[in-house]
């Protein structure tokens, strides 16, 4: 099926990216909404009865995070934009980014005006320079124009938003440690509570949000709440991005409402598999750290709700495809070594957790696997769930017990024949 | 090491980095509500400037945010992207994980190697022109298997683009 395109509708036109551009489509008409007609509290309502749900991976209420501010304004209010996309088979944010920047910037300025903020921050992961350079221009045009600086349109609202370049590191999208980055630190999470919105970024009350969920807030602003909640399934409502990679014909990012078939959007959107031969094996349907579904189970609403019912998650709709040439434990072995790579090591089980995922299926993938190995991936994963500072420990503790488990045979097989049974033909 | 002698502003003998790095990095002070926030943003203007971040500039850029040598060695050693050592004119850094696996990603590093005599995270080629980087996920899954060239997105690699594109690098110097 083909969907309206919202997210989406401005970056096939040529210079999506620049202002007039944007404005010859209706653009900047939300910000002009929100500030003639509504107040911050409105807005917050409006965000909260729409139930638009976070896009950087748990899906968390953007209203309600906002209505955790503390009620007091003895302090500055920061808004962190999370645009650090780093989790693996994931890259919506940056097509936004470089295709709509005014898009995000104008969520941005909405979102601000809403829970009364005058300085955001951009923080971009650093291999986006082009997209970096694309935001810094789009910040340029906004305020010769009045829509961001000093008393925007008039309004007595000021903001300043202000980019800032990460310098590679996947744990400074996890939101404590983007603020420790901010401040000038090793991206090192802080222990939960205190929550950002109570104490964030120089010890202020900060939110932090994605990319994805603020370009959402434009759309609000623009046509209302009700309209919003209309779109996609209850509960799970708005449109998304999901992105498609891997085995597949067309990898892209594709827009739809949430809740569309996995199928659909893998046999439609992305064009079916690449090779006619090679039938369809597994999916990881939210990015790298979420739990995998084999063929059989790909039959799945892809929404927040349906995808936790199915024992996964939507996570960052990073959809990553693999076919039956692919071995799944060396699909697993290079996630782990991601893993290994980037845990920032405060956390006695992830750093040591990650480093024996690491040895086990390195020894496995070589013939020399011990017939305990499996259960001793499943086993430490269990040791690293739910035992550490930050979320990290989950996102590789879910990909390890969830691929060993759904596809035991294949680690046993590489025991029993004392190889990989895909010997070098897979992941070359 | 700084190719700014007689510039009037501050004292260029003690100071690591060029003129104009000195300045921006000042200007750089005032950008955040903290000063602390600067020094990231000041890694990468040392870096834009010599290529990597030398050990001599630890100190300097330190004293200007108010932290210690040794607190931005940490800061520099934590973040991928900035080097310690020199790296080559054309950084090519090719991804290694998953998505870019699946499409053949370990093929086209395999070639580098070949061609160019270098392993990922080793040396530079003799002339300087080449060094070579494993990096993860660069966030463009679509273009797998994919690469950066210093800042350069280089999308949908295979054998025969990756001679083009060394021919073509091998022209530019
Ligand atoms: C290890 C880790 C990495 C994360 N990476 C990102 C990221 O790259 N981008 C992002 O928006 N959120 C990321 N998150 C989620 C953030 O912590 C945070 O929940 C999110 O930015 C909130 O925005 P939202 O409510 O608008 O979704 C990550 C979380 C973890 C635990
Ligand atoms: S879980 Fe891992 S990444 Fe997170 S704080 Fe602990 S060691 Fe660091
Ligand atoms: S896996 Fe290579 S860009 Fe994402």
């Amino acid at each position: 099926m083909a969907y309206e395109k919202l997210l989406l509708r401005n970056a096939g036109r040529e210079n999506s990216a620049s202002i007039d551009t944007y404005l010859a489509n209706g653009g900047y008409q939300g910000l002009r909404r929100a500030l003639k007609e509504m107040t911050p509290e409105k807005l917050v309502e409006e965000v909260k009865a729409s139930g638009l749900r976070g896009r950087g991976g748990a899906g968390f209420p953007t209203g309600m995070k906002w209505t955790f501010l503390p009620k007091t304004r003895d302090k500055p209010r920061y808004l962190c934009i999370n645009a650090d996309e780093s989790e693996p088979g994931t890259f919506k944010d940056r097509l936004l980014i470089e295709k709509d920047p005014h898009l995000v910037l104008e969520g941005i300025i909405i979102s601000c005006f809403a829970i009364e903020c005058h300085t955001a921050f951009f923080y971009i992961r650093g291999e986006f320079q082009r997209g970096l350079r694309i935001f810094e221009k789009a910040i340029a045009e906004a305020t010769a124009r009045g829509y961001l600086g000093k008393n925007i349109m008039g309004s007595g609202f000021d903001l300043e938003v202000i980019p800032y370049r990460g310098a590679g590191a996947y744990i400074c999208g996890e939101e404590t440690a983007l603020l420790e980055s901010l401040e000038g630190k090793r991206g090192l999470p802080r222990l939960k509570p205190p929550f950002p919105a109570i104490v964030g970024l120089y010890g202020c009350p900060t939110i932090i949000n994605n990319v994805e969920t603020l370009a959402n807030v434009t759309l609000i602003a623009e046509r209302g709440s009700a309209w919003f909640a209309s779109i996609g399934r209850p509960k799970n409502t708005g449109p998304k991005l999901f992105c498609l990679s891997g085995h597949v014909k067309r990898p892209g990012v594709f827009e739809a409402p949430l809740g569309i078939p996995l199928l659909e959007l893998l046999n439609e959107h992305a064009g079916g598999m690449l090779h006619a031969d090679r039938p369809l094996k597994a999916c990881v349907p939210g990015g790298s750290s979420m739990k995998i579904l084999p063929a059989a189970r790909c039959d799945v609403l892809l929404d927040f709700d349906s995808l936790a019912a199915a024992g996964t998650m939507l996570g960052s709709a990073g959809g990553m495809v693999m076919d039956s040439s692919t071995c799944i434990a060396g699909a697993l072995l290079n996630l782990a070594e991601f893993y290994a790579h980037e845990s920032c090591g405060q956390c006695t089980p992830c750093r040591e957790g990650t480093g024996w995922f690491v040895q086990i299926l390195r020894r496995l993938e070589a013939g020399q696997g011990r017939p305990e190995d499996p259960d001793l991936l499943v086993d430490v994963a269990r040791r690293v769930e739910g035992n550490t500072i930050c979320p990290f420990g989950e996102a590789v503790a879910w990909p390890v017990a969830s691929y060993v488990t759904e596809f035991r045979s294949e680690f046993n097989d590489h025991v029993t024949r004392k190889a990989c049974p895909f010997g070098a033909a897979s992941l070359k | 090491m700084s190719p700014d002698a007689g510039t009037p502003a501050g004292p260029a003998a003690t100071r690591p980095v060029s003129a104009e790095t000195d300045r921006r990095i000042d200007e750089l002070l005032t950008r955040f509500p903290q000063k602390g926030s600067a020094l990231i943003p000041a890694l990468h203007l040392i870096q834009e400037e010599k290529g990597y971040v030398p050990e001599e500039t630890m100190g300097y850029v330190g004293e200007k945010v108010g932290v210690t040598a040794a607190f931005v060695q940490g800061v520099v050693t934590f973040y991928t992207m900035f080097h310690r050592r020199p790296v080559g004119r054309h950084h090519i850094q090719i991804c290694r994980t998953l998505s870019c696996m699946l499409r053949g990603s370990r093929e086209v590093m395999n070639h580098l190697r070949q061609r160019l005599g270098v392993e990922p995270g080793g040396t530079v080629t003799p002339d300087g022109g080449f060094s070579l980087e494993w990096v993860e996920c660069l966030g463009a899954c679509d273009t797998a298997p994919c690469a950066q060239i210093n800042d350069e997105d280089v999308p949908l690699l295979d054998l025969r683009k990756t001679d083009a594109l060394l021919e073509k690098l091998r022209g530019e110097r």
